[in-house]
């Protein structure tokens, strides 16, 4: 009887859910669109690729052989995109953020820099004037200028001493980076996070329409009742993550390049997790709209921490340390394990364990605030 | 069939049940009569074991009724006031799920909701979503859905709130055919009329306590001068506004 119960109640939940056409859409659509959009935007290092170019204006006020060198090796570099103007006009395309850095190479650059190189002159100054929101492409053009600099003023026969190979690192030997794959992680679990709100809501909309009460009448036992809700927010709240995955693989070529078992575990974990945490919502929570209000918030903030978003390499190192805490992190983190890194199984147990713990906290506060009775006033006016 | 004996609750400092002792018979309605907050659901949903009662007993045959998983309860069967229905599903789809909260499935869940849709008069709009439904038949699927474990005793709490007469006749009907087969019904209401319709034994309620059990004649018997049970009950729990 109480598989009978178990199997009804998530068979209903599917139901419902297979019911709302415009819930769908947004379950299953919106992460797609999402996770698209950032997996485009962020692709990642590929050498065919065109980089992104930092925009840079260049104001030569020498007009020596050696600026007009520097001002050559500058245009030739292919990371930056460069317009030689006046120091007005650069100055005011840096103010107005058409341009991140403006290099004023001063009149008597190239002599006073040959005599500096050669018999330890006085060094002359590079002026970079600079949009101070785009720190990162400052120092990215001063280390680019440092370089061309010194094949300018050291010619002819200099060069770097030095050849750069870069090769990007990952544990699967075919493994290679996929912008996307870490994108539809993070979006499959915000919206993973999502469908449990839905369900917390869900419970407290069956309470405000008495349905509890007949599910409560039933002889089935209060385990059961938020078993069977566990169980169904579990299959629902995994669906938008495996269809957002599915769809990844086909368009993107996302790969599980790890272990397959290890992504359905994390997976099957992170579902849970958010699974009891809708439950948790449904027995701290007291009317529907503000539940969903603050569960979003919530939500939004365990994404945001969890590296949903931008990855957490970008947090100051006491946000890093603190977002442990946050159980989208190791959802997003396992989910990349088994997907671009390529580890094997093993890598998926500790982001698993942490989310089945997580899990096992909500669960145990869900049932120990979850309210069986109610007053007559907050249910039936009539008695 | 169905007693309760000495039922208490209190939410906080407020006291919504007091003592409450009735019993309604095999093939018997018992109307539970009294003005709003009086104690009417707390006592069903006691009845129900929606609620745990802080004093007193709910015996079915004389037998306690235990927990959530006490079989004994699979004897009762609840219609409440609210519309408890999923109105993005069929009824049909309703019905499943609840017959299978009460461990039936196959073809026997299959069998006992055509039967109670047909005792209702929905089997044609069987497939329908709820929501597609008039409040009218609303009404008569919840009905339908606490009649699905065949129980012995059902609890109706104001089961024709806001229904039309033709839908409200309708479910009349029903009660009266399950009445006729031998089933315990016990009724919340207010309306007058249809507690002198349907009811064998009239139990009045108010602050919490029982103020008057017995018959529609025996009430009219002890308020000689009140020409309709209204007057009785106005007579009994004043005229003073409840809300």
């Amino acid at each position: 009887m109480v598989l009978t119960a178990l199997v009804a109640m998530v068979r209903k939940d599917l139901l419902l859910f297979f019911a709302d056409r415009r819930a769908l859409v947004m379950a299953f659509a919106a992460p797609i669109a999402i996770a698209s959009f950032f997996g485009s935007i962020f692709p990642g290092p590929d050498a065919s690729s065109e980089p992104a170019r930092v925009p840079v204006y260049l104001v030569d006020q020498d007009g020596s052989a050696i600026a007009a060198s520097v001002v050559a090796g500058v245009r030739a570099d292919r990371n930056l995109a460069v317009s030689v103007a006046s120091v007005e006009d650069a100055r005011a395309a840096v103010r107005r953020g058409r341009s991140s850095v403006a290099v004023v190479v001063p009149e008597g650059f190239g002599a006073a820099a040959s005599l500096a190189l050669v018999a330890g002159g006085e060094t002359p100054q590079i002026e970079l004037l600079y949009d101070p929101s785009r720190g990162a492409e400052l120092a990215l053009v001063r280390g680019l200028l440092i370089e061309h600099v010194m094949r300018a003023v050291s010619r002819p026969g200099f060069d770097v001493p030095y050849r750069v190979r870069a090769e990007a690192l990952v544990a699967g030997g075919r493994a290679r980076y996929n912008g996307y794959a870490h994108a539809f992680a993070g979006m499959g679990v915000q919206f993973l996070l999502f469908a449990a709100i839905d369900l917390g809501v869900g419970v407290l909309l069956e309470r405000q329409r008495g349905l509890w009460k007949r599910l409560r009448s039933a002889p089935v036992s209060r385990l059961t009742l938020l078993g069977g809700k566990a169980a169904s927010g579990t299959v629902i709240t995994l669906l938008p993550l495996l269809v957002s995955f599915g769809f990844a693989m086909l368009v993107f070529g996302v790969r599980i390049e790890g272990s397959v078992a290890g992504f359905a575990a994390v997976a099957v974990a992170c579902a849970l997790m958010a699974s009891t945490f809708g439950l948790f919502l449904a027995a701290v929570g007291r009317t529907p709209g503000t539940t969903r209000g603050v569960a979003i918030l919530a939500v939004l903030l365990m994404v945001m921490l969890g590296g949903a978003w931008v990855p957490t390499f970008v947090f100051p190192a006491w946000l890093q340390s603190l977002t442990v805490v946050v159980p989208a992190r190791w959802a997003v983190d396992g989910l990349d394990a088994m997907t671009w890194r390529g580890l094997g199984f093993g890598a998926a147990l500790t982001p698993a364990a942490v989310l089945l713990g997580f899990a096992a906290l909500f669960g145990t506060l869900a049932v120990a605030r979850f309210r069986w009775e109610e007053s007559p006033s907050t249910t039936t006016p009539g008695g | 069939m169905l007693e309760a004996r000495g039922l208490c609750k209190a939410f906080g400092a407020r006291v919504a049940v007091d003592g409450v002792s009735l019993a309604v018979e095999r093939g018997r309605v018992l109307a539970l009569l009294g003005p709003n907050g009086a104690g009417k659901t707390t006592t069903v949903s006691m009845l129900a074991g929606l609620v745990r009662a802080e004093g007193g007993q709910v015996l079915v045959d004389g037998r306690p009724v235990g927990g959530d998983t006490d079989p004994a309860r699979r004897r009762i069967g609840l219609v409440p006031q609210d519309l408890a229905l999923y109105d993005e599903l069929s009824a049909l789809d309703n019905l499943r799920f609840f017959g299978a909260l009460y461990g039936l499935r196959g073809p026997v869940l299959e069998r006992t909701i055509a039967s109670a849709l047909e005792l209702v008069g929905l089997g044609d709009r069987a497939r329908d979503r709820v929501a597609a439904y008039s409040g009218g038949m609303k009404r008569r699927l919840n009905l339908a859905a606490g009649l699905l474990h065949d129980p012995d005793v059902l609890l109706l709490d104001e089961p024709t709130v806001g229904v039309d007469p033709q839908s409200r006749n309708a479910i009349f009907d029903n009660l009266e055919q399950l009445k006729r087969r031998g089933k315990a019904l016990l009724y919340t209401t207010h309306y007058m009329e249809e507690a002198e319709r349907l009811a064998d034994r009239i139990v009045i309620v108010d602050h919490g306590r029982v103020i008057a059990d017995d018959t529609l004649a025996g009430l009219h018997r002890a308020h000689p001068g009140a020409g309709t049970l209204e007057t009785v009950f106005l007579a009994l729990t004043g005229r003073r506004l409840r809300d």
